[in-house]
């Protein structure tokens, strides 16, 4: 008897992992060198929640997939090129700062603004996606608050995997201590699932889906909310790169006995 | 003068688990620091025994939620619970362990509360009559120190970073708090853990042994080697019990259906969108050592690996010694010295 899923995912973006990032300080509180000129992703784990809702709409008849991202335009812009191509979904967007400085609390403020102005959001269809932590922040509250802004209180965190069952309740195993999982089962939506690496593969580009995204990403882009998020009442006392760099000793054209009995002896030592 | 407030559930067995023990050092470093008492805060099925096991520990009051609605882990009623708790003791910093309970309901009662979350810190003291704490941002990348006027201030405290609490047990004076019925849709179901002998993921660990996507690659014969790589990595860290961790590469390939090494799971995944763990030492093997892994070594402490390249990511300064070594020849050799 489903009727489907109203399924919004949260994603921010963020730096390339494979950049360098340092530290720099600005006006605004910190921030990172050439900030803008790095090239963005969306969130890791934001992007399996992307590709988890587009699974389970695809499944179940009457659903809609939306996006909602706060970060600058022009950046969600250029990121959405090749996010648009890996699952149907309509973008909302919160033209605001996109860094890991910004405070959780005032992002899910924006967030939940955003999600509440969707014309045809049905709240009692609504499953609230997004990552269990960002790549940026890392802190894993954000989610929490957006649900808390919008009424719904079944929560869950560090999600592997979400399965409907006939009579329409979620089954879902979230990630608990020392590799093991919490199996739980909701009645249904609302329902927020802040969503760990899940169990699909990154989903091949598919230029036809990326094109019909594109039609309303421009206009989404055009209609960007300005979002003002900042860390109101934090004081950053210092923001620091960790001494990374190790002396190594690089061991080579040594027999195998040599290096396996060094190791032993460091294991035991 | 600030109310801190040490918050912790309690387990299936009524204690208090290890990383709830270091949170209470955390809050006890931090009021002592400030100069200032500290009261408890406990939520679990029957929370008394766990309040006279940390009696002497130098908390004022110790506010209690007990009930079968609060024995499992669940954020509805776990937020109702830490939301009473505070506001009963009328908290200004609470200190709480990150595990994965407090982790998905703490946000939501600071919510309520109009408080504030720093999450998973890595040092919590007090500076100059003021209490900061250091988390991490960009995934292990860089670290701040922040302070913050909002009040509750929720800390969520990582694990190992101070010692557990070890006290004499006693009587605790407790005050016992209402929580207003809950409505809540979840029920919790099981908990799915590996059997004790299938178990490899161990954080308490004093190593951290990693496997990369080398191990399933051909090898010099043109050929891989994936049934001797499964028994030599499971090998070693059976009898070493060791933590077992992987790289993206090589989870990923289990994910798409080849044939690779099926005790590893995305659980294993140390990295960039993997874990964090924190362990002594830790020993990459077949791993190339590129940045987006090796930040999820951030606190392993020393750093070995073994790759047949000797220009690998771990040469350049994020271990201490690479052996350019074939790992199949080596972890052979070392499994049978360890016996
Ligand atoms: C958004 C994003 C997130 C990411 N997150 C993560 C993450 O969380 N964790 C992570 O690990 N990666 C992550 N990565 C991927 C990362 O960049 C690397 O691609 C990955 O870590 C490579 O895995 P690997 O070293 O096992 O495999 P490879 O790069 O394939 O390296 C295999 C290594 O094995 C060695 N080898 C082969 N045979 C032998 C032998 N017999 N003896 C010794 N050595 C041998 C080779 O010399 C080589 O160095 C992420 C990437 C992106 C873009």
């Amino acid at each position: 008897m489903s009727t489907g899923f109203h399924i919004v995912v949260c994603g921010g973006i963020v730096p390339d992992p494979l950049q360098t990032l340092e530290p720099v300080s600005t006006p605004a509180g910190p921030g990172l060198k050439n900030e803008m000129m790095l090239p963005a992703i969306l969130d890791p784990w934001a992007s399996h929640a992307l590709f988890e809702a587009a699974h389970l709409a695809k499944g179940a008849p009457g659903s809609k997939v939306w996006l909602v991202s706060l970060g600058p335009k022009a950046k969600l812009q250029q990121v959405m090129m090749s996010v648009a191509q890996k699952a149907p979904f309509e973008l909302v967007v919160c033209d605001g700062p996109a860094g890991g400085f910004t405070e959780s609390a005032e992002v899910a403020g924006a967030l939940a603004a955003a999600i509440e102005a969707i014309p045809g959001l049905d709240k009692t269809k609504l499953l609230l996606f997004g990552g269990w932590q960002s790549a940026s922040r890392g802190t894993g509250t954000t989610m929490q608050m957006v649900g808390e802004r919008l009424g719904v209180t079944e929560q869950f965190q560090g999600v592997d995997r979400l399965t409907v069952g006939a009579d329409g309740s979620l089954e879902i195993m979230e990630r608990v201590e020392g590799g093991a999982y919490q199996v739980s089962v909701c009645q249904g939506p609302p329902a927020v699932l802040g969503w760990a690496t899940g169990e699909l593969p990154e989903p091949p580009n598919n230029p036809q889906v990326g094109m019909q995204n594109m039609r309303l990403i421009m206009p989404a882009l055009q209609k960007a909310r300005p979002a003002k998020v900042g860390a109101d009442g934090v004081t950053f006392a210092a923001v620091e790169l960790p001494k990374q760099r190790r002396e190594t000793r690089i061991v080579k054209d040594t027999p195998a006995e040599d290096i396996a009995r060094e190791i032993v002896a460091w294991i035991g030592g | 003068m600030e109310k801190i407030l040490f918050l912790a559930h309690t387990e299936a067995d009524g204690s208090l688990s290890r990383a709830c023990l270091e949170a209470l050092s955390a809050a006890k470093t931090l009021a002592e620091g400030l100069g200032a008492g500290f009261d408890a805060a406990l939520f679990g099925a029957d929370v008394a025994a766990a309040a006279n096991a940390v009696a002497g520990c130098g908390a004022g009051t110790f506010f209690c939620v007990s009930g079968q609605a609060f024995a499992q882990a669940r954020y509805a009623t776990d937020a109702a619970a830490i939301t009473a708790l505070c506001q009963a003791a009328g908290a200004a910093i609470v200190v709480c362990a990150d595990d994965s309970r407090l982790s998905r309901a703490v946000p939501g009662a600071a919510h309520r509360l109009d408080g504030r979350v720093d999450a998973h810190v890595t040092a919590l003291a007090a500076k100059d009559g003021a209490a900061f704490v250091q988390r991490w941002h960009y995934r292990q990348r860089m670290y701040a120190e922040v302070t913050r006027t909002q009040r509750p201030w929720f800390v969520t405290v990582s694990g190992g970073v101070f010692p557990a609490y070890d006290g004499a047990p006693g009587q605790a004076t407790v005050q016992a708090v209402a929580v207003a019925e809950v409505a809540t849709r979840t029920t919790v179901k099981a908990i799915l853990a590996p059997a004790a002998d299938e178990q490899t993921i161990r954080p308490d660990a004093a190593l951290l042994f990693v496997a990369g996507a080398g191990w399933t690659k051909k090898q010099a014969d043109g050929q891989p080697h994936t049934p001797e790589a499964a028994e030599l990595i499971l090998g070693f860290t059976t009898k070493a019990q060791a933590s077992l961790g992987s790289s993206k590469s090589l989870v990923d390939m289990s994910g798409e259906g080849q044939t690779v090494l099926p005790f590893l799971t995305h659980l294993h995944q140390v990295g960039q969108t993997g874990a964090t763990p924190r362990h002594p030492k830790g020993l990459a093997t077949c791993c190339h050592g590129e940045e987006p892994h090796v930040v999820g070594w951030r606190f392993i402490g020393e750093r070995r690996a073994v790759n047949l390249d000797a220009n690998c990511g771990w040469a350049q300064g994020k271990c201490d010694v690479l052996y350019v070594a074939d790992a199949f020849a080596v972890m052979r050799l070392v499994n049978a010295m360890i016996g």
